[in-house]
């Protein structure tokens, strides 16, 4: 097969194409995700192709996706449930945190949860109030979820049927502000990394940038700033939350000393807190500089004619990058 | 219509709902009075025979001998905590014997009758409330789901499970060993939560097999149904666009009947039915509430000349359907059952302190992994300084 150019958007569609084709226990279910494709057409042409009983259009009624997806998965299904935006999350919050979590756990490992709860996350697109949330840090605070964020279009192919194919509970988070942006080539005879790895996306000796999902498009453009300005960073991008994959974290701080955390999520407890913490417990005798975060500030999601000041960019990335180093 | 009501937007909410309830009002469906009398029902007929019927009089008189026992277990300080049943037998023998063995249920907490009927060892349920485990039954061994305690979650399961039962080719295919339907348990309290009305949605959209079988007890905790409620629980059913039906909760005749016809429409493929077992709870909520602080001992004196299980004994007596020693004998079964949780109880193992970090996940995780070594070396730091 040929290689392609293709979009996020594109590449999470043949990802999710693929896993149904791979496996007829696959089902999606969410808010016009059948005729319309979903909201930012993820799943267009699914319903099309694999029916109504597999591609669900669903009432608007988010702890009932969530809920009757949890019965799905009971009867052996392996749902595929789209939370059309991250702040629309909320109502299934209970049916997430006590129901999808803890089954496996309550069971003694009897009754399985294989669902994949994908959330289009973060900010950068004009829109409303509860359209540009990063709840991440929420999920995964939960034990017996798994967390993920997707950056790029051949991350998404791969690792939305990789979600899928795991036996627990996975929250996707995918960067809306790229679906539709980059295109990079697709191979689809590559091997895919395991899904629960981070990645070096970038090499460098003087700071380590640590980022996920939208930030880390971020994360790459200071890189490419900062190299003009004779500083070497190293960009990784976690791709896993929960669990987090320390070891290329901890290698990477080792060597240089320096670490900053940027996710456009509030910094208060993100995932940049527990980053810091772990280390700090790691590497305390590497480190020349605190760990620096670099996230939204502490406030609601503002309106979106000012989000650009809210979510971290590539001078606020720099500005900590700066600071690091000034240690 | 009242002078306060309001003309031209239908009834006054007093004359739906009545200033009592205390007798079900005319909708409910009952074949068996409080006085032992057999009486018919236009709609809803009980065709087993009499050998069923003194099943169901030993399945009821069990199934209270767990809640007596576990509830004395708590009393003892065996059990954290239980939730009763008591006055609710009938409400759960009735539905628990129409079900078919790929039927599958979802209870709440208090579904201890269903459990027993579904043959999940009664030992099983005391676990959770020991403080043990979180259930201890392999859920697809009986087809009866863990005990759910956030209220009304498990009706969205009920739900789910129901459409992939469609998904599977088991509904309304004609066979009666394949049809197959789910029954949803919750209470009057829960039916005010937005999963039990998302689930009524859900199911109505995808005309899903499942019954919902809400025993409305009349309270939850110190919450009367009023509070729950403006009108009878089965009439929201008609507005989310499937039947309900209130049914004589603590007549076992009736409840077995209502519900083999609703699990039974499930099964054809003709969609969700909601259940309203109307009855009573004797007891407290659980062993640590106080009932004498919000209602009146009236009331429960008047609940117990519907006791659901003296209804069925005069039955079987005035007509001569069981003697002596069948009495003897289901007594003696329940003595025996109650030796075996009194033992059973007390035997049951605490858990090993790292038997938490079991079962977190399906593909355990390196950290977890290290979280259990870590403590697990804790540990035996403090055994080595015990020696």
């Amino acid at each position: 097969m040929s290689n392609q150019k293709i979009t996020l958007a594109k590449g999470l569609n043949m990802g999710l194409r693929k896993a149904m084709e791979d496996d007829p226990k696959v089902l999606i279910m969410g808010e016009d995700v059948g005729k319309l494709g979903g909201v930012f057409r993820i799943t267009d042409g699914l319903q099309k192709d694999f029916g109504e009983d597999r591609v669900i259009d669903s009432p608007l009624a988010e702890s009932g996706i969530v809920g009757t997806a949890v019965g799905m998965a009971l009867r052996g299904y392996r749902p595929v449930v789209e939370i059309q935006f991250d702040g629309f999350v909320y109502p299934a919050y209970d049916q997430i945190v006590c129901q999808v979590a803890k089954m496996h756990y309550r069971s003694k490992g009897r009754s399985k949860m294989p669902m994949v709860i994908r959330i289009p996350f973060g900010g950068g697109i004009g829109a409303v109030e509860h359209h540009s949330e990063s709840p991440e840090a929420q999920f995964a605070h939960t034990p017996g979820l798994k967390v993920v964020a997707c950056s790029n279009p051949v991350d998404g192919y791969w690792m939305i049927q990789q979600a899928i194919a795991c036996d627990d509970p996975v929250i996707f988070l995918e960067p809306k502000r790229q679906y539709h942006a980059d295109k990079a080539e697709l191979d689809e005879s590559a091997s895919p990394e395991p899904l629960f790895t981070s990645r070096v996306v970038r090499q460098g000796t003087d700071v380590t940038v640590l980022a996920y999902g939208p930030t880390v498009k971020t994360a790459m453009k200071a890189a490419e700033a900062a190299a003009g300005e004779g500083k070497s960073l190293e960009v990784i991008d976690l791709r896993t939350l929960s669990p987090l994959d320390m070891g290329p974290v901890l290698e990477s701080v080792r060597r240089t000393g320096r670490a900053v955390v940027t996710h456009e999520a509030h910094v208060n407890l993100g995932m940049g807190s527990e980053l810091s913490a772990r280390i700090t417990e790691e590497c305390f005798y590497s480190l020349e500089a605190p760990v620096l975060r670099v996230g939204g500030f502490d406030t609601p999601y503002p309106a979106s004619r000012i989000e650009e000041d809210f979510l971290p960019d590539l001078d606020r990335v720099l500005d900590a990058v700066d600071r690091s180093l000034s240690f | 219509m009242t002078q306060s009501g309001s003309p031209g937007f239908g009834p006054d909410l007093v004359e739906v709902f009545g200033p009592s309830q205390q007798d079900g009002g005319p909708e409910l469906v009952q074949l068996l009075t409080p006085e032992g009398e057999r009486v018919e029902h236009p709609e809803f007929s009980f065709d087993l025979d009499d050998e069923a019927v003194r099943g169901f009089y030993r399945d009821m008189v069990l199934t209270r001998r767990i809640d007596t026992e576990a509830t004395a277990l708590q009393r003892h300080g065996e059990l954290g905590i239980w939730a009763q049943l008591l006055g609710q037998e009938a409400a759960q023998i009735g539905a628990g014997r129409a079900l078919r063995p790929q039927d599958y249920v979802f209870p709440t907490y208090r579904e201890h009758g269903v459990a027993y009927c579904r043959g999940v060892d009664p030992l099983n349920l005391l676990g959770l409330f020991r403080g043990v485990d979180h259930g201890a039954w392999d859920p697809n061994e009986n087809n009866f789901g863990l005990y759910t305690i956030v209220i009304g979650a498990q009706t969205l399961h009920a739900t789910g499970y129901a459409m992939g039962m469609q998904r599977d080719g088991v509904v309304g295919t004609g066979d009666p060993d394949r049809d197959a339907a789910v029954i949803a348990h919750f209470g009057d309290g829960a039916s005010s939560q937005g999963d039990v009305n998302e689930a009524f949605i859900f199911a109505a959209s995808y005309n899903a097999p499942v019954v919902f079988f809400c025993q409305n007890n009349q309270w939850a905790i110190s919450e009367p149904i009023e509070r729950q409620t403006r009108i009878p629980l089965y009439q929201r059913a008609l507005g989310f666009g499937f039947p309900g039906v209130r049914v004589d909760g603590n007549d076992v005749l009736a409840t077995y009947a209502v519900t083999q016809a609703a699990l039974q429409r499930a099964r054809d493929g003709q969609g969700p039915t909601f259940v309203e077992a109307y009855t009573y709870r004797m007891g407290a909520h659980t062993t640590t509430d106080d009932p004498t602080r919000y209602r009146l001992s009236d009331d429960v004196e008047h609940w117990k000349l519907k006791d659901p299980i003296a209804r069925v004994e005069v039955y079987l007596k005035r007509n001569g359907l069981a003697d002596d020693a069948f009495f003897d004998a289901v007594k003696e079964e329940a003595d025996q059952l109650g030796h075996h949780l009194r033992e059973g109880c007390k035997a049951l193992p605490d858990p090993q302190p790292l038997s938490m970090f079991d079962h977190v996940y399906a593909e355990e995780t390196e950290e977890l992994r290290a979280q259990r070594e870590g403590y697990a070396a804790y540990l035996e730091s403090f055994e080595g300084s015990h020696s």
